[in-house]
């Protein structure tokens, strides 16, 4: 090593422990959430800067999921990584793989001498989220589920029952159609909600290995009966104009906020952007339809939404700060707030107890459902959540491959078909890059 | 006698052209290079493993149905997107030369499209065509009984986004051609009129040859453009859907490498690009420009 590197480096260090009793030490959080949960976030590292004088968090938007995530990855290959981002539940698999650029959540608080009980956690959040030995990689933040969420105007001017069935579904439609609704059923994040959620809910596989949770060398078999059954059903309902396809991830909102669509599946999370956008019906969310031909009662539904992962290469000061900022998220407090102005579920049993002792359940009837969904029953393999390589990749072929079966040009059978064919190569590619 | 201009110096003239030099390798060739270098790797996201794989990145894509449809679509895409933007600016060019009032209004107004990012005129489509909040998608259905779905219309996406690429584009045609338009002389213009020619022959059989370098150098500029710059347009309005309606090589290109992080399959696709790129250009230099009349 060259000497006078050594020189100047040695000077910089003891400059910074000169400084370090004065100055901050700077935390750098990188997030993807926009407008208004985007402001929620960034006010929580106001309140956490507030509270203390020693760390300072950097709360930046950095975009959507996908490219606050490819972000994060470009900037740890130029060692900028930030010590804190937030990835979706998509991304796990890539970001567990990653063992050299995270620093586990459960590690961490243990390094810095922060208590963390993971069992302070609902089972279906813990189950997406730890490893195989039980432990807690990142921290849960914003987690939502799919539920199906109801105009209740249209419903009650056309004297219908909710539906919880699929085929009750498909009656309540025909009868809406009739009443001049343009689409009775819609729906968003299709391969999240029709095809992962659709095979927790009635507890079949996604894929071998338990759905990816045991090893890299897992396949899809999603391509079975009933999902195919399901999507030819979807397919049928849109022949019969029963569902107009409005596009992916949530493109379809403007449907449900315009009346477009009685019934439509899609997030609990819309519940605080729903409350701001739609004044002029009365609306609620009811658990997910049931295929009574698969099961008689659900399972339970599996999670969306992200956690906070911690990145390697930085020094031991703002680590603590890192933990202790993540501590402060855990909050029971922090945790609950966050949950009744977004409509994101309360991640932890001491948060939802909390909501419910402020009456916020009662006073804003079907906000429970999602949680309820979550804590049905205890996840089995089936249910527990995903854990493939190149997912987000893989959600893209879903996308497409339903797209043609809305769009008329590939039967259900096909497009299952073909998206488990194209999602096993990348599946095989991610295996031949981590291994 | 007759004046020559030497440089005394022989290393004068390097270093004159150093930069530039300097610029071409670092911003165009060096990336080029990693491009064609990631492309026979197989890479893990964070960049951990690094495995040479020859050429399995290219024979993967070649085996991919998807991949040879994208082919014919970017070429639709291209061209149409091309032709639209040049011919409706060629039209607005010779109308702007010929308004007399307020012409610096007019041209301004049909400058200003320019100045607006990709991404945004993206959003901007994407919201005039959505099915259920789109104005023009609403007056399409009131007014002429098309029943506007890109959602669904593959077709639909498609036009979508040409249109959308292609107004982006209008307005730097513009330029050109009216800064061409303004540098033919009247002179020949005139003469042909006293001859008799009428405003559409004056056109064919003046202007539009001597507009032809122009033409010409547009021509290549805005393949270029609907090849490699377009995809801010489709990840804000279409995504590549549906299904892989509106998915062309360089959307593909985004979409694996940014939201896939699968970097070498990215690169390969770059490369095959950039190939495709070279080759029209090629073609377009040695077989249209002999008709260009300089």
């Amino acid at each position: 090593m060259n000497l006078k590197l050594l020189a100047l480096s040695t000077a910089a260090s003891v400059l910074a422990l000169s400084t370090a009793a004065t100055a901050q030490t700077e935390v750098n959080f990188w997030h993807a959430m926009g407008g208004q949960l985007g402001e929620q976030t960034d006010a929580f590292a106001t309140t956490f800067n507030a509270m203390q004088n020693q760390c300072k968090v950097n709360s930046v938007y950095q975009g959507n999921y996908t490219e606050t995530m490819t972000a994060a990855i470009a900037a740890f290959r130029a060692g900028e990584q930030p010590h804190i981002v937030q990835v979706f539940e998509v991304g796990t698999a890539t970001m567990m793989g990653a063992e050299g650029a995270i620093y586990p959540v459960h590690q961490l608080m243990a390094d810095q001498g922060i208590a963390f009980d993971e069992g302070n956690y609902i089972p279906a959040v813990i189950s997406y989220y730890s490893d195989t030995d039980g432990n807690m990689l990142s921290l849960p933040f914003n987690s939502s589920t799919p539920v199906m969420w109801i105009n209740i105007d249209l419903f009650e001017a056309n004297n219908l029952e909710i539906p919880t069935t699929w085929d009750e579904v498909i009656e309540a439609a025909r009868v809406l159609k009739a009443a001049g609704v343009v689409s009775p059923f819609g729906k968003g994040w299709q391969s999240w909600t029709m095809i992962e959620n659709y095979s927790a809910w009635h507890d079949l596989p996604m894929g071998t290995m338990e759905n990816g949770f045991s090893g890299t060398t897992t396949e899809f078999t999603f391509n079975n009966d009933h999902v195919v059954n399901h999507i030819q059903r979807l397919s049928d309902m849109a022949a019969e104009g029963l569902f107009v396809y409005g596009g992916r991830r949530g493109d379809s909102r403007p449907q449900f906020v315009n009346g477009e669509s009685a019934m439509w599946i899609n997030s609990s999370a819309y519940f605080g952007g729903f409350v701001a956008d739609i004044k002029d019906f009365k609306f609620t969310q009811v658990p997910m339809p049931v295929d009574a031909a698969v099961r008689a009662e659900p399972q339970n539904s599996i999670i969306g939404g992200a956690t906070l992962w911690v990145m390697r290469g930085h020094e031991d000061a703002e680590y603590a700060c890192t933990a202790q900022f993540l501590d402060f998220l855990s909050q029971t407090e922090v945790q609950a707030d966050w949950a009744q102005s977004t409509g994101y579920v309360p991640i932890t049993t001491a948060a939802a107890e909390l909501m419910e002792q402020r009456g916020f359940f009662a006073e804003n009837p079907g906000t429970d459902v999602a949680i309820n969904q979550l804590s049905l029953n205890t996840p089995t393999a089936n249910s527990r959540g995903l854990r493939f390589g190149n997912y987000v990749q893989v959600r893209d072929v879903i996308d497409e491959e339903l797209e043609a079966v809305w769009s008329g040009t590939k039967t259900a059978r096909e497009a299952i078909d073909e998206a488990v064919r194209r999602g096993n190569e990348l599946l095989r590619r991610f295996e031949n890059t981590s291994g | 006698m007759h004046k020559r201009v030497v440089f005394q110096n022989r290393w004068l003239p390097f270093l004159l052209v150093a930069p530039q030099i300097a610029v071409t390798l670092i911003f165009f060739i060096w990336p080029a290079w990693q491009a064609l270098e990631t492309s026979f790797y197989l890479e893990d996201a964070f960049g951990f493993s690094r495995k040479f794989v020859g050429f399995d990145n290219f024979t993967r894509l070649f085996a991919d149905a998807g991949y040879l449809r994208s082919f014919w679509r970017t070429l639709v895409f291209g061209v149409s997107v091309t032709a639209l933007s040049m011919g409706m600016a060629l039209a607005l060019a010779v109308a702007a030369n010929r308004v007399i009032r307020t012409a610096t209004a007019y041209r301004t107004f049909l400058i200003w499209p320019y100045a607006v990012a990709p991404a945004l005129a993206g959003v901007l489509w994407f919201f005039m065509m959505n099915p259920s909040l789109g104005i023009v998608a609403y007056m399409l259905e009131g007014t002429f009984g098309v029943d506007w779905n890109h959602y669904i219309n593959g077709n639909q996406a498609l036009i979508l986004v040409i249109v959308a690429a292609a107004w982006k584009q209008i307005s730097y045609n513009f330029l050109f051609f009216l800064a061409g338009l303004q540098s033919i002389p009247k002179s020949l213009i005139e003469a042909a009129a006293i001859d008799g020619a009428g405003p559409a022959r004056r056109f064919w059989t003046i202007v539009f040859p001597l507009l032809s370098p122009t033409t010409f150098f547009l021509l290549v500029v805005n393949l270029v453009y609907a090849f490699f710059d377009t995809f801010a347009i489709i990840h804000a309005t279409t995504n590549g859907g549906p299904a892989d309606a509106t998915s062309i090589l360089v959307y593909k290109v985004y979409a694996t490498g940014f939201v896939g992080q699968d970097y070498g399959s990215s690169a390969a696709q770059s490369v095959i690009l950039m190939a495709l790129v070279v080759a029209m250009t090629v073609v377009q230099f040695r077989f249209i420009e002999r008709k260009v009349q300089y």
